[in-house]
């Protein structure tokens, strides 16, 4: 059995979208007309269903994020499934995975089957959980991943806490064979960022910020795709955001070692210039902002494919936790809501992306990636999908979120790209107000 | 009405920096008289906010409020509900419900004083705040080669060992730099920051000997609390011997400057700390006018030109 996603039950959509651009590259659409939402399907009969007018707007296969954090169980006041799941259906996503980071850890198969229990109640886009790779995701011992991935774990991850020591990588490799899943990892050598907040580099020696290195990054990935190799295992790294990452992951694939990579929205945006203002709110988060450099590598990266796919790392803190000397707050920014319109107007709005490709990153490429089915606008298709209007123009404000925490890179930012309808899992689960 | 703060020493530019290196003079004058105490902030209100352990800034923050008559309330964290665990904000906000006129705040965090001023309308005046900056010690280095050495254009000036741990160094780089001084870092790999060219304007050696065309020897104190775990030298011996000051490395008229603590023996040989030529002892006298001058140039400065010709004259009366 694949990996799993959990939403909770609820009326399937029905309705038809008039005069919409409907844009679903992998499928080969890009045409205007009509679209059919009949019971929770795409196509079949118009007639007698509530129309939508969206004339001047785009439909797009539902967003879906490999890489999020609902916060739950342990922090829910910055956090929980209801909220997460409602901050993705804002932004456009039909899909969102959860990493296992909690507290308690999703390390076992109680934790796990209370998360489905959860999901199957608040959710209201599917949901899917990771599980750590190991017990605690303290790097020894790994977790009983057969029977996590029989439940429908998605995949394997100590996001947060790379896995220290090479010997328990290269057995979580060796076990994938059992519990075929990916492992989704956290590259970073934690020797080298002992200390650090910031990307070493030039803004952090002038503002005395302990440095965390682009090398700490690739070094660990670099590991992790031998061992990879050796075992014939696939791996999934997490928010490349460095240049000499893209480097090794590049390399990798040449070598055609199963491996696919994801980049956030902030990375591909942001850069450690925006460090000057110390403002740990917006600006620390793990991997650091990089420099432009960088950012040019991974926005070509992403053109190219050597970078599969966006995922926003959605990692929610509340405001006193946030309220620190920058070097004191923890790491994390949330994503979810501002991920499509980022991207769209610093990317491709520029022309360093079209649309097309920035529609396949962040839907088709990344459901691929994590073995799931990827949304499809194509007829008989379960109805996930997003309709954006490209024009709308709205500032991120604090006020302005569904999710609880309010810790976005974006904050006083101008983004095109307004989410007007997502349907998930059949349903309707975001209409803007 | 919020005020304006000194958080690192690029908030100032070269006139502001000027100005009050002229009225730190004006203040060394009046330390000469019997009387050692001016009213010009009498009725404000100074608090010291120090998270950190201080001898020299804490003493000299202190004694210059007292000088120019404010009311000066020492916080430190041992001995305060900071050891309970109050957040900095809490803490923060809880003594300007006193209504301070300036938070001077020592922490072991950069970004501390960007967070205090969030919820304060005092003025702050970051006096150290991790490895980031220390504006105050480099306003006051400023007014000790300026003085003992004379003009600060064209000056030559090697900081000398712990670049990467030092907030002297951070802002004395950049003070120094704005006024017109060439600066040099010379110190270890381990311990100059990564592309140090770039984001200081500097340049770098590892070689001890590039000090020779420097009229000033900035030594940093070497600091192990801050190094954690991993030694970025092998040995404080070998340290010193590579890297340490003394009489032997210098050449005639250089002159040698220390923000204190000193490791004696280890950045600095004990023989050198002593030598009256240093400019060492200037500085830590120094250290009150000069922060008198910035309190004086937070609360009391006039706007105009004119007012501030006036003003400056009056500051003695």
């Amino acid at each position: 059995m694949g990996p799993r996603l959990f939403q909770r039950p609820g009326p399937a959509a029905n309705l038809v979208l008039r005069g919409a651009r409907l844009l679903d590259p992998a499928a080969g659409i890009d045409e205007v007309r009509d679209l059919v939402v009949r019971d929770g399907v795409i196509g079949g009969d118009a007639r007698g269903l509530d129309e939508v007018d969206a004339a001047g707007m785009v439909v797009l296969p539902g967003l879906v994020d490999p890489h999020v954090h609902l916060r739950t169980p342990g922090r829910e006041w910055t956090e929980d499934v209801a909220s997460g799941s409602r901050a993705a259906a804002a932004g456009g996503f039909t899909a969102i995975l959860a990493m296992p980071n909690t507290q308690p850890v999703v390390d076992n198969s109680a934790v796990l089957g209370a998360l489905i229990d959860i999901a199957s109640r608040d959710a209201v886009i599917p949901v899917g959980f990771y599980a750590a790779i190991t017990v605690g995701q303290k790097g020894q011992v790994l977790t009983e991943q057969a029977e996590l991935a029989a439940m429908g774990a998605v995949g394997f991850s100590d996001d947060g806490r790379p896995v220290a020591s090479a010997a328990v990588m290269r057995r979580a490799l060796q076990y994938q064979r059992l519990a075929d899943r990916p492992l989704v990892l956290h590259e970073e050598d934690p020797t080298l960022v002992a200390g650090g907040c910031a990307h070493e580099g030039a803004m952090a020696s002038r503002l005395g910020l302990g440095g965390m290195p682009s090398i700490a990054e690739s070094v660990a990935v670099a590991r992790d795709a031998a061992l990879a190799e050796y075992e014939d295992a696939s791996i999934h790294i997490c928010h490349v955001a460095a240049a000499e990452t893209v480097e090794e992951i590049r390399r990798a694939k040449a070598r055609g070692i199963r491996i696919t990579a994801e980049v956030t929205p902030h990375h591909l945006v942001l850069t450690d210039a925006t460090l000057e203002e110390l403002d740990p709110r917006r600006h620390k988060m793990n991997p650091p902002l990089r420099e432009e450099s960088d950012r040019q590598v991974l926005i070509a990266a992403l053109a190219d494919g050597t970078l599969d796919c966006v995922a926003t790392d959605h990692a929610p803190h509340d405001a006193d936790e946030k309220d620190m000397p920058f070097e004191e707050a923890p790491f994390g920014v949330i994503g979810l809501e501002t991920a499509f319109a980022a991207c769209f107007t610093h990317l491709v709005k520029p022309g360093h992306l079209d649309l097309p490709t920035l529609v396949l990153r962040m839907s088709t490429a990344p459901a691929t990636a994590l073995g799931l089915t990827a949304p499809t606008l194509a007829d008989g298709a379960q109805a996930d999908l997003a309709l954006v209007d490209l024009e709308a123009v709205a500032t991120v404000v604090e006020t302005g979120f569904q999710s609880k925490s309010r810790n976005s890179a974006f904050l006083g930012e101008a983004l095109a790209g307004r989410v007007m309808l997502t349907i998930a899992g059949g349903q309707v689960a975001w209409r803007a107000g | 009405m919020r005020r304006r703060s000194l958080i690192a020493i690029g908030d100032l530019d070269r006139a502001e920096v000027a100005r009050i290196l002229r009225v730190a003079n004006r203040f060394a004058e009046v330390m000469q008289r019997d009387i050692k105490k001016v009213p010009t902030l009498r009725g404000r209100t100074i608090v010291n906010l120090f998270f950190e352990p201080s001898t020299r800034t804490s003493t000299s923050f202190e004694l210059a409020g007292k000088r120019l008559s404010a009311d000066v309330v020492n916080v430190k964290a041992s001995g305060s509900s900071i050891e309970k665990g109050e957040s900095l904000k809490d803490t923060v906000l809880t003594l300007s419900s006193y209504a301070p006129d300036v938070l001077v705040i020592r922490h072991s965090s950069a970004g501390a004083c960007e967070i205090a001023s969030r919820h304060t309308d005092a003025a702050v005046v970051n006096a150290g705040d991790g490895k980031h900056e220390h504006p105050t010690q480099t306003l006051l280095d400023l007014y000790t080669v300026e003085r003992e050495m004379g003009p600060l254009d064209g000056l030559h000036v090697a900081f000398v060992g712990d670049v990467a741990h030092s907030r002297v160094a951070r802002s004395g780089i950049q003070g120094f730099a704005m006024m017109g001084a060439k600066v040099r870092l010379v110190g270890p790999p381990t311990l100059i920051p990564r592309d140090a060219e770039e984001a200081l304007g500097v340049t770098t050696s590892t070689d001890v000997r590039d000090i020779a065309d420097a009229d000033v020897i900035y030594v940093l104190r070497m600091q192990q609390e801050r190094m954690g775990e991993g030694a970025l030298v092998p040995s404080l011996r070998e340290y010193a011997a590579t890297y340490g000051i003394s009489h032997d490395r210098l050449r005639p008229g250089q002159r040698v400057m220390h923000a204190g603590p000193i490791n004696r023996g280890v950045e600095i040989s004990g023989r050198l700390a002593d030598d009256p030529a240093t400019l060492i002892e200037r500085q830590a006298a120094n250290g009150m006018v000069v922060r008198m001058a910035v309190l004086y140039d937070l609360l009391a400065a006039p706007q105009s030109a004119a007012e501030a010709a006036a003003e400056l004259g009056a500051v003695a009366v």
